[in-house]
């Protein structure tokens, strides 16, 4: 195994909201009243039922409760565990699904400062990923320039999956948000299932929900590329947050040729999709979609023809790795450094911010 | 709509090649309107000119997404008589047969009755695309061969037309779109791969087609190399949902093409789905083997457009994960995107490997001697 050094960051834990009603007290008397005169039903996504194996290590599920809600577990089972200077918290709470951006917007500031309170203030070490209501503009730029006056909040969180592509200039304001705040746009999987969750179609099972995460990453990377999200935004970064890694080098070859032949029809892609990755876009290490021998892993960072693009994660609770084997086999000691620390605080500006607290 | 093309050299511009080639994507098309109307019943020929094809996007002619060339093909490949690039067999031997010493050709014949919205129109013109692959191609050149295109939303009618076409030396192989209502394993399917099983015809999965769904899972994206590019994460999914279904656990005797969709991507497709099987089989249970395993028994996969990679070590390594035993040469004539035989494959990759690539694959795996 390859050893982890201390002080990492670890860019993709997930704090899990123990039910809807634990928002109530974030959210203002209408919104209270709307929950639970309705009786609304806890915001579970399909894209991680809460006792699928994906969604928990075994030896990391908790006797009760969901996987991912207790504080004092994330502390033993991965910060302390591997060390981690920071811990960057990217709540996975079913926001996103929601249809009217009202009850978007009302959940989504109950959810950041849910967040705040209930982890961010509880250790030191905790960072935290702003949830918008991308089902209004608007209000998600709102959102995020409430939420980032707190300098703890190091990145802008979407889903992979939702209702146009990413690139779409409908987006672009969110971006401008981002890019004038220091934040980075985190893109997680998930489904906001406004869309089949794949694109061609409906499956049967959650495994093919869960294998389709993957080719929705290539689809909105090239969405991306291609809409001159980075023309116009250049210091705009974007991390890919348990997308995998190891299609990218075929996927850009791929993009590169038909950028090569059809240009004309993006003019404004005057980069490379390569070179736009390399200096745009990061990916979080878990899960590593490779087989366990070191040397085919090394071979994969090769054709990535560069050491920047990983950021270590443990993606916590969820199931990637067995023991302590969170980082794959043969890796040099000096890609864990880049891996564990440069790389992350390179990304994460906010990271080197003293005055933590508004 | 005539498009006056600049004199251009004799036979095209190929560089030619030297030993025999197999070309495993070739578009036949159809001259005029109105080619196919012989191959059709009376009443189809009002249908169309009243109501049109009637498919699962909103464009009464063309596509949604323009191409970036008139047809998505070569400007220097219509023919001298006039008619749609690929819709000359003449032109074809002289521009692409003959100098790139093609000795195998697989005809995909594209726009044919497959995802459209009417299953009676899309049975009857899948059935006269057959046909007139036979009158207009391969009975006139016989290095040419057919794809047996059938309507596939109706299982049981496309299997009923693979059933017809059995034994017809004309054809080798079933042809399906990527793109469809639902992801290629769902059981709506299963008479096509039943009777294709029963048929000994290989399937092969041409990137495009409409199903009805966005092209992405995050809704339509706006440009026309969104979906070019697109293809590749279509036909992962396509494949994943034929492997997770359990279809080769069923038809074991049953082997897919992937048509113009990439091979890269193959290797990263197969690692995560043994990864997440071993977290999800529980959900899976009738598979019974890893599903790379499924992966590598089952499926083949054709070359362009080539991956092009700036190392050629690193598309050496990519083709060592799938196997030199698994692709088929391919130039996509006459669409733009045209691979030139003569230049696909990087010096280094010894002889043995070069005949498999060109030739031998296909010829074993459509049984040609």
């Amino acid at each position: 195994m390859t050893s982890p050094i201390a002080g990492g960051v670890d860019c993709d834990l997930h704090p899990a909201v123990p039910h809807l009603t634990s928002l109530l007290p974030y959210m203002n008397d209408y919104w209270r009243d709307q929950v639970t005169t309705r009786g609304m039903m806890d915001l579970i996504s399909q894209s991680y039922p809460t006792n699928s194996p994906i969604s928990s290590r075994p030896d990391w599920r908790p006797a009760q409760g969901k996987p991912g809600s207790s504080l004092a577990d994330m502390q033993r089972q991965a910060l302390d565990k591997f060390g981690s200077a920071y811990g960057i918290c990217n709540p996975l709470y079913g926001v996103q699904m929601v249809f009217s951006e009202d009850m978007a917007d009302a959940f989504c500031r109950a959810l950041n400062d849910w967040l705040v309170k209930e982890w961010l203030d509880k250790d030191d070490r905790l960072r935290g990923s702003i949830v918008i209501p991308v089902q209004s503009i608007e209000k998600a730029v709102a959102e995020i320039e409430r939420c980032a006056q707190d300098k703890r909040f190091v990145q802008v969180l979407m889903l992979v999956m939702g209702d146009m592509p990413l690139g779409k200039r409908h987006y672009w304001p969110i971006y401008a948000a981002a890019e004038r705040l220091g934040l980075p746009i985190g893109i997680h999987a998930g489904s906001a299932y406004h869309n089949p969750p794949t694109s061609v179609g409906w499956g049967s099972y959650h495994i093919e929900d869960y294998i389709a995460q993957a080719q929705a990453f290539q689809t909105q990377l090239t969405s991306l590329i291609v809409e001159g999200v980075f023309a116009r935004h250049p210091a705009l970064k974007m991390v890919m947050l348990e997308s995998g890694f190891t299609w990218l080098p075929p996927f850009l070859w791929r993009l590169h040729k038909f950028w090569r032949g059809v240009r004309m029809e993006t003019p404004w892609v005057d980069r490379a999709p390569l070179e736009i990755v390399r200096s745009n876009i990061r990916f979080s290490l878990q899960p590593v979609d490779a087989p366990p021998e070191g040397d085919t892993l090394n071979r994969l960072f090769d054709h990535m023809q560069s050491d920047e693009l990983i950021l270590f994660s443990t993606d916590y609770p969820h199931w990637q790795f067995d023991g302590d084997d969170v980082l794959p086999k043969g890796l040099s000691q000096d890609l864990v450094r880049k891996i564990m620390i440069d790389n992350p605080q390179a990304t994460y500006g906010r990271l080197k911010m003293k005055e933590t607290t508004p | 709509m005539n498009i006056q093309i600049r004199e251009r050299p004799e036979a095209g511009a190929s560089a030619g090649i030297k030993t025999a080639i197999a070309d495993c994507d070739i578009h036949p098309a159809r001259a005029t309107k109105d080619e196919l109307y012989p191959y059709l019943a009376k009443r189809w020929h009002a249908h169309l000119e009243t109501f049109g094809v009637h498919a699962y996007q909103g464009m009464m002619e063309g596509p949604p997404y323009p191409k970036a060339q008139p047809n998505a093909s070569r400007r220097d490949a219509y023919p001298p008589e006039g008619g749609q690039q690929g819709s000359s067999l003449s032109f074809m031997q002289k521009q692409h047969l003959d100098p790139n010493n093609v000795a195998l050709g697989v005809l995909n014949p594209l726009n044919t009755g497959q995802g459209l919205r009417n299953q009676d129109l899309a049975g009857a013109i899948c059935s006269a695309i057959n046909d007139w692959q036979i009158e207009k191609w391969t009975s006139k050149d016989t290095r040419l061969k057919g794809s047996v295109v059938v309507p596939n939303e109706d299982g049981v009618a496309a299997a009923a037309e693979i059933r017809k076409r059995a034994g017809d030396t004309n054809f080798v192989q079933v042809l399906l779109l990527s793109r469809n209502v639902e992801p290629l394993g769902q059981r709506r399917y299963w008479p096509i791969y039943e009777a294709a099983q029963e048929a000994g015809l290989p399937i092969g999965v041409h990137a495009f087609g409409f199903g009805g769904n966005p092209i992405t899972a995050s809704g339509w994206p706006s440009y026309y190399i969104e979906e070019m590019v697109g293809h590749s994460q279509c036909q992962q999914t396509a494949l994943a949902s034929l492997v997770l279904e359990g279809v080769f656990e069923r038809f074991p005797k049953l082997k897919m093409v992937m048509v113009e969709a990439g091979f890269g991507w193959a290797p990263s497709l197969a690692w995560r789905l043994d990864k997440v099987f071993s977290r999800l089989h529980a959900e899976v249970p009738h598979l019974k083997r890893k599903p790379s395993e499924y992966i590598r028994d089952h499926i083949w996969w054709t070359t362009q457009p080539m991956e092009d990679p700036e190392s050629r070590d690193h598309l050496f390594q990519t083709i060592e994960w799938i196997g030199w035993d698994r692709l088929l040469f391919a130039t996509d004539y006459p669409h733009w995107d045209f691979d030139e035989p003569s230049r696909v494959l990087p010096a280094g990759v010894s002889d043995a490997n070069r005949q498999a690539f060109y030739l031998d694959n296909a010829k074993q795996l459509y049984g040609i001697a």
